[in-house]
């Protein structure tokens, strides 16, 4: 079946198997890798990216599903060489240990501060209860989304998604 | 996990889907929202010949008033439905069950006609559908049909539809003013239920004047806690004689036991979570 799909800015027309998962479309069509499989099995939310605003587990939806949708992925999130808040707040608060859960996790908690922009902490649980860190990092996860909270509390807008220099962006050599 | 392979179809009329129904026969699965299906495809525990995806249909999606009722599309996200300000108003159970549904991410794919339709015992939209007295309208080659809930649900992800049918919208009678709350008992990791409880209650002057409470895998499908309701009826909305009503929870239930609970804890568990059900619904 043939699909067009926008995925972080980009249009792609393709033709897939109607079985195709959407995270494998992502991953080894368009070579968005930042989108991980973890669990495989609906639980873990590592593949969390946004479709048409809302964030869904790619590998719970088809590419076929998804024909005339926009996708987001962790690899659309930095502007201009600069990280999107959450990502930076991430990076400031040290919540990633292992880094696996780390694409899914910001992609969820942009979804819950598109919805309430200033979570208290069981808000930021319960807004994550769709992904599992094995590392059982959840303290400063829950500290960087607080963070990005009120980082981003002017206004959530294109401005607000560009405070970090470019030196942080993704794959920048912080090992 | 990759599904085995199957064509596809996304019509966009209800008229259509039926049709591919009724050519496809036993070959043919309806897919929804996916959040329970597509699962079952990756790990090959189904893998029907032909999928038909109900969402390219507008019209399946909504919520309408409709005088003494809501109309809730079965294709309305749990997302939605959550946010839904007539169901928040008239149905407030349903908004709050479906509060406790999986996840977000799951709730922004999965839809309230697609949960009842796979009729899973510890989904969580079935008891308020049966306790609201929800009416189910069914749509096949044959025209449309309405089941009430208590004729839908027929055994353990089993329903009264037929091959050729999908479930398009559900009809709630409203209960404005009423008060509800959803108790459900579930381990973190995992939002199923292992038993939950639906109440809804209208007070007059701090008397209990009708009760409802259905509850959620205590049985292959849900259930009316109807010796709960008649011992409510009448009596003030205390604690202490909610509780003693509560004591009728596990009367008529057969729920199927696995790891997670014996059936003596499930028992203890409907009384329980009745008793906070219909404490928490009336602020007692």
């Amino acid at each position: 079946m043939r699909i067009t799909v926008t995925v972080d800015g980009t249009t792609f027309t393709d033709d897939v198997e109607p079985r195709q998962l959407l995270v494998h479309y992502l991953r080894e069509r368009l070579g968005k890798v930042g989108t991980v499989v973890g669990c495989d099995t609906s639980n873990c939310g590592a593949c969390t990216v946004h479709l048409d605003g809302h964030s869904v587990k790619s590998c719970s939806v088809l590419a076929v599903q998804a024909d005339g949708s926009e996708v987001t992925t962790i690899e659309g999130l930095a502007r201009d060489g600069r990280l999107h808040p959450v990502q930076q707040a991430f990076h400031d608060n040290h919540a990633l240990q292992c880094g696996f859960c780390t694409p899914g996790m910001i992609m969820q908690s942009i979804d819950l501060l598109a919805d309430n922009p200033d979570p208290d902490e069981q808000a930021v649980r319960e807004g994550l209860e769709g992904n599992l860190c094995r590392c059982t990092g959840y303290q400063n996860i829950v500290r960087a989304v607080r963070a990005a909270a009120s980082t981003m509390s002017g206004g959530a807008g294109p401005e607000a998604e560009q405070v970090a220099p470019a030196s942080n962006v993704a794959g920048g050599g912080d090992r | 996990m990759i599904p085995a392979a199957f064509d596809y179809v996304a019509p966009s009329s209800v008229d259509e889907v039926v049709r591919e129904l009724a050519a496809a026969g036993d070959e043919a699965k309806v897919i929804a929202g996916g959040q329970s299906l597509l699962p079952v495809l990756r790990m090959r525990l189904a893998a029907p010949a032909k999928l038909v995806d109900l969402g390219r249909i507008p019209e399946l999606r909504g919520v309408r008033d409709d005088g003494d009722a809501i109309v809730i599309g079965a294709m309305t996200t749990h997302y939605e439905v959550q946010r839904d300000p007539l169901v928040r108003e008239h149905a407030s159970l349903i908004a709050l069950a479906t509060d406790t549904v999986a996840d977000p991410q799951v709730r922004h794919r999965g839809t309230f006609g697609g949960s009842l339709a796979h009729a899973d015992p510890a989904g969580d939209l079935l008891a308020p559908a049966l306790a609201l007295d929800a009416e189910l309208v069914l749509s096949g080659v044959d025209g449309r049909r309405t089941v009430p809930a208590g004729e839908f649900f027929t055994d353990i992800f089993t329903t009264s539809m037929r091959q050729d049918e999908i479930l398009c919208e559900v009809r709630v009678p409203k209960r404005t003013g009423w008060n509800a709350h959803y108790e459900k008992f579930n381990r973190v990791a995992q939002a199923w239920s292992i038993v939950a409880v639906a109440a809804a209650v209208r007070t007059e002057d701090g008397t209990i004047a009708e009760a409802r409470v259905g509850l959620t895998n205590m049985a292959a499908t849900p259930l009316r806690a109807t010796a709960v309701e008649q011992a409510l009826v009448g009596q003030p909305a205390t604690t202490e004689a909610i509780t003693a009503a509560a004591q009728h929870a596990a009367e008529g239930t057969s729920p199927s036991v696995d790891g997670n609970a014996d059936l003596e804890f499930r028992q203890h568990l409907a009384r329980v979570l009745t008793s906070r059900a219909v404490s928490a619904a009336v602020g007692a």
